[in-house]
């Protein structure tokens, strides 16, 4: 294994160190291990917190900022934050009208996120959560944890924290969050895993000649195993399974997103096959991103998340945003 | 009750004991997790043993109900994950059940072990079968209410639970995951052993380590 750290056990506060220094819109809160806007809460304005494992940058960290979130609360690689941060968080950027947390739906993420929002309704904080779960790769059902919240994540914050923007009170906040979560689909495919520091080792073998189909974010294998196969066709299979759950049409935002190791020039041979699939479908992609968003340290891969556009989203998601990770309008 | 009772001190060794084994295992725990899960279970456990010795270490709580539920909060504070959450309330409720009495017999940790199992499936919603940690205390706090109904000594309760939970660890080999990061995997889930079910049987496997020394 070759990454360029200076130890295993130091990664995420190195890191946020990092962070810290190259964004001075950012304030890092050391102690609490959480990034915060550096202009502290805005009286009025529903907080928008979000966390999760980190080896996902620029989510959430990077996604902090004017137009999107107040705070984020980075844990280990992989490993969701601890109810501590989610606490020091809410409370920091609570301006009196509430907080959101926005969680994507792992069991742990899941679990601590619940703590959290328990003790901070115990302290007088007013929180609301809601969970992002728009991986269609997994079954929803009983019989599995639920869908994951993989790219959906993003547009979630982004649209929830121009809402908040506004001044909207938290149920329209929440409201418009889980209205993007509902309209969202997403889907992923590797073509190597990832080496997380702490393992030393890909997560899981994949030979030259094969992807995993319907990977989540955390380096976890997908639900099948196939050969590796071209853009187009690959495209075709993630769009398939996306179009069998939510028959796309109309306008839609569309992101191609790398895994970490995967170059913009094959995301942008992707965003070509998507947006033909979609001419194909009379459907179009009226707002698209292309990069690196949501990742999984250095995997190769991509995912698509596409989301089917109303006028309301659509206002919501050019609104200006100021964030290291995303930038327009302002 | 008297000299069969276990205190303080015994819990505190259960402690350590297990956070040795925790960390001489972690690597084990983490390539089971690897399999069917995202690779970081043996040491996220192994960080939150670390800070439950330095949480111990500025403390001295006095009876093992405060001792168990000072390293519940600290799991709780500390791991994070799913096994933080999971196995913070499974020691904080065996805490709070033993409450403020300075021994312990077998029918009180049988029941404290109860009221762990209790903790972790409300907040998991996790039933015997899904694969989870549960699959391993379910079947040990049953050995161990069972041995205490038969009025056996610590070693001999502590003995049998401990072989339970190992045993139900090994069948979750078969098994499909219904919860956790496993679940996503369907049935490629099966052929592994669940990690959460197999780091239980380890810390139960320290608890008869003390209790036969």
């Amino acid at each position: 294994m070759k990454k360029l750290i200076n130890g295993v056990d130091s990664v995420v506060p190195d890191a946020l160190r990092g962070l810290a220094a190259a964004h001075p819109g950012l304030r890092v809160d050391v102690d609490n291990q959480i990034v915060l806007r550096a202009s502290g809460a805005r009286p009025g304005k529903v907080g928008l917190v979000s966390g999760g494992g980190s080896g996902h940058e620029p989510l959430h960290a990077g996604f902090v900022g004017y137009g999107m979130l107040d705070a984020a609360c980075p844990g280990e690689i992989f490993t969701s934050p601890v109810p501590d941060q989610m606490i020091a968080a809410s409370e920091a950027v609570n301006g009196g009208a509430g907080v959101l947390h926005i969680v994507k739906n792992y069991t742990g993420d899941v679990l601590n996120f619940e703590m959290a929002a328990e003790l901070c309704a115990e302290e007088g904080v007013e929180v609301a959560s809601v969970l992002v779960d728009d991986d269609v790769a997994v079954q929803d059902s009983l019989y599995t944890a639920g869908r994951r919240g993989t790219g959906a994540t993003l547009f979630v914050e982004k649209i929830a924290g121009a809402m908040a923007e506004t001044g909207a009170p938290l149920a329209e906040v929440t409201r418009v969050a889980e209205a993007v979560d509902a309209r969202s689909r997403s889907f992923g495919v590797a073509l190597s895993a990832c080496t997380t520091p702490a393992a030393g080792k890909p997560t899981f073998d994949l030979k030259d000649t094969e992807v995993e189909l319907g990977i989540g974010i955390h380096g976890e294998p997908g639900r099948a195993r196939s050969a590796m196969r071209g853009a187009r066709e690959l495209v075709h299979t993630a769009m398939d399974a996306i179009d069998e759950d939510m028959p796309v049409s109309g306008d839609n935002l569309v992101m191609v997103n790398g895994m970490g190791g995967t170059p913009l020039i094959e995301l942008y041979i992707a965003f070509a096959e998507v947006s033909d699939y979609l001419a194909g479908k009379g459907a179009r992609a009226a707002r698209s991103l292309v990069g690196n968003y949501v990742t999984s340290l250095d995997m190769q891969g991509f995912s698509i998340t596409v989301c089917r556009l109303d006028d309301e989203l659509t206002r919501l998601w050019d609104a200006p945003v100021e964030t290291p990770g995303l930038r327009w309008g302002r | 009750m008297g000299a069969a009772d276990l205190d303080t001190a015994f819990f505190a060794a259960w402690i350590e004991e297990a956070a040795r084994t925790v960390g001489a295992e972690k690597e084990w725990l983490t390539r089971l997790d690897a399999a069917i899960g995202d690779a970081d279970h043996g040491a996220n456990l192994d960080r939150g043993f670390t800070a439950i010795a330095q949480a111990l270490a500025g403390t001295e709580p006095d009876t093992p109900g405060a001792l168990l539920a000072l390293v519940g909060s600290t799991l709780i504070r500390k791991v994070g994950g799913a096994s933080g959450p999971l196995y913070g309330t499974a020691f904080r409720e065996a805490g709070k059940f033993l409450g403020d009495a300075s021994e312990v017999s077998v029918a009180d940790l049988a029941a404290a072990l109860q009221a762990a199992l209790d903790g972790v499936q409300r907040l998991g919603s996790a039933a015997e079968g899904d694969k989870t940690m549960v699959d391993a205390l379910a079947p040990a706090v049953r050995a161990m209410s069972l041995a205490a109904q038969e009025g056996k000594e610590p070693e001999e309760a502590i003995g049998a639970a401990a072989s339970a939970a190992l045993a139900g660890a090994e069948a979750t080999i078969p098994m499909q995951a219904r919860k956790g990061r496993a679940s996503y995997l369907g049935p490629r889930s099966v052929g592994h052993e669940d990690p959460g079910a197999a780091s239980t049987a380890l810390i139960l496997a320290a608890l008869r380590t003390v209790v036969t020394r």
